[in-house]
């Protein structure tokens, strides 16, 4: 009998959760990243000769809870047209029944892995802003992360920001239109792959009971230390931009690093008060405050003293104040020159 | 080898249908029961014995005794009537069972005990020991993972033999091939790729993925099959094959 090393079981495994991807248009290349309810794997698009990232459930369950949550985000996405967000390109079922959607595939590193790469300051906060570009256009269309964290955050080759997994995602005010054409997909039976993988069956499930399984997964998911004490409480219906705006002074908190200056301090803190009344009211708020920091000019959140406002005035004009000092100076020694 | 083990015993065929050893174990017919006691000690003798060697340190002989000894027990006993699906996977029954043979062991009435039920198996003990020396000493783990580790390799081990027949059979010995050096070899793994192999089999390189997948999605199904055949229930089947391989069977 064939002898397995302990390489050749653990690749065993892996090709044997590995999805079976015959009767779609795509081929698999490797494992890329597991998470909770499913994985992410590198496929590669043979109609366009494109790579691509499929994201698959574990259970084979076309109509259950986890299949609506993965067509619930795939969904956010398609209607998450931003250059700071990941797109989604399709959505489909395979032949054993998991439901599955393609992404775009993002080369580049997670937020947290990229950090060591910023030396500076600024380079950090600029890169701050377009996370919060991104997470406001995802407001302005109704749309809360709710799992904002530097592991969903993707950092490209070029610095490009992309806002990744948007599994929690949670919809607002009357977008009932992402969730009632509902989640089922079935596999079975086979259709011709047009431009997908298994053509999709819509169909449509109870609204309500979705919406419950919804607030239900809202008040356990989430990730401590990012996630706003509101939704730690599992207090959904009180959940609003402000809970993101919390998850990004987190990160903000994350990238200033340990030694901060009294107005970022302030802005952190702000965008991180307890109450969501205390924080700023958008994430473009929160920008707007971080990019009048880094130019120099004074914070929404930090009433400074006449002596800071006179260093900060310094040091935002330290070329011009330095040359108005050196023509003075060279002007005294003129006249002390031509006095003598 | 030729009197290596394979689980199945003596039918040496897949099961088609959803059959279970653990339930067939303690069937009224004797048939049944033989058939079904073999494919639990094919499937098992090897983590046992190696669970013995490594977790107790028994020598080669006193493991070989105690192997033997168990899964007589296993019979005489009836150790299976106490086992409850609900409660623990049943190689964690099975691991716990040995853990009580070996402390309470009797070297009076460890001796071998031939007959009964078991006896279709051929134990190719010195072929357990060849393999303890090729994986050398474990590294850390609980005894719980030596032998889920064994049980699983042993799983695999019958799953891929069972995968290079059925290639055979159905005339795709390259498939099994390449299978075999793609991902059961170790050595030159490194630097091989798809269009090395393309190469080497005079292939285009989406037929070297094309026939990985075939061979993968077989051994998943037949190594899905086995593990069907030691679960009593189709809860515990669908737990345990998420544990094996991420993802829950469909």
């Amino acid at each position: 009998m064939t002898w397995l090393s302990d390489g050749a079981v653990a690749r065993l495994r892996a090709a044997g959760g590995a999805p079976d991807l015959s009767g779609t248009k795509y081929r698999l290349l490797e494992g890329v990243a597991r998470g909770g309810m499913g994985a992410v794997y590198l496929a590669e698009d043979i109609h366009l000769g494109r790579r691509v990232a499929l994201k698959v459930l574990d259970l084979p369950d076309p109509g259950g809870e986890l299949a609506r949550r993965l067509m619930q985000e795939a969904r956010v996405l398609a209607r998450l047209e931003h250059p700071g967000i990941v797109p989604v390109h399709d959505v489909g079922a395979l032949a054993d029944g998991r439901v599955f959607y393609a992404m775009k595939f993002v080369e580049g590193l997670r937020l947290d892995q990229h950090l060591a790469r910023m030396a500076s300051l600024p380079e950090r906060l600029r890169l701050f802003g377009k996370i919060c570009e991104a997470v406001a256009f995802a407001h302005a269309r109704g749309i809360l992360h709710r799992d904002l964290k530097p592991e969903n955050i993707m950092v490209g080759p070029f610095g490009e920001v992309l806002v990744m997994d948007w599994g929690l995602a949670k919809i607002l005010g009357d977008a009932q239109d992402l969730r009632s054409p509902a989640t089922q997909i079935s596999a079975a039976p086979p259709a011709p792959m047009l431009s997908g993988g298994r053509a999709t069956r819509e169909g449509s499930t109870a609204s309500t009971g979705a919406d419950a399984a919804e607030t239900a997964h809202g008040a356990v998911l989430g990730t401590p230390g990012y996630m706003a004490p509101e939704q730690a409480r599992g207090e959904v219906s009180r959940l609003d931009e402000r809970a993101d705006v919390y998850s990004l002074g987190a990160i903000l908190k994350l990238l200033a690093g340990p030694s901060v200056s009294r107005p970022l301090a302030a802005i952190i803190a702000k965008a991180m008060a307890a109450e969501p009344g205390g924080r700023y009211a958008s994430a473009e708020e929160l920008a707007a405050d971080v990019t009048r920091y880094l130019d120099g000019l004074p914070v929404a959140a930090y009433p400074e003293s006449i002596f800071e406002r006179a260093g900060r005035l310094l040091a935002r004009h330290r070329v011009a104040v330095m040359l108005v000092l050196s023509y003075i100076v060279i002007r005294a020694l003129i006249l002390v020159f031509l006095g003598r | 080898m030729a009197d290596d083990t394979s689980i199945g015993g003596t039918r040496g065929e897949f099961p088609v249908t959803r059959w279970s050893a653990v339930v067939a174990a303690r069937s009224a017919d004797a048939a049944e029961r033989t058939r079904a006691l073999d494919a639990l000690l094919a499937a098992y003798w090897k983590p046992v014995y190696k669970y013995i060697r490594l977790r107790w340190g028994k020598s080669n002989e006193d493991a070989k005794d105690l192997t033997q000894e168990f899964f007589v027990r296993l019979v005489e006993k009836d150790l299976l009537g106490s086992y409850d699906p609900a409660r623990a996977h049943l190689r964690t029954y099975l691991r716990t069972c040995v853990d009580g043979l070996v402390l309470n062991e009797d070297k009076a009435a460890r001796r071998l005990k031939r007959g009964g039920d078991v006896s279709h198996v051929s134990l190719d003990f010195d072929a357990a020991e060849g393999e303890l020396a090729h994986a050398g000493v474990p590294g850390a783990g609980s005894p719980a993972d030596v032998f889920e580790r064994e049980w699983i390799r042993s799983l695999f081990a019958a799953a891929v033999e069972a995968l290079r027949t059925e290639c055979e059979v159905r005339g795709k010995t390259t498939h099994f091939r390449l299978f075999e050096l793609y991902d059961l070899e170790d050595a030159g793994r490194g630097g091989r790729t798809y269009a090395d192999l393309a190469r080497q089999f005079n292939l285009r390189v989406t037929d070297v993925t094309n026939h990985l997948a075939y061979a993968r999605r077989e051994f998943r199904r037949i190594a899905l099959e086995k593990l069907r055949e030691m679960t009593a229930t189709d809860e515990e089947f669908r737990r345990e094959g998420r544990d094996l391989f991420g993802v829950e069977p469909e």
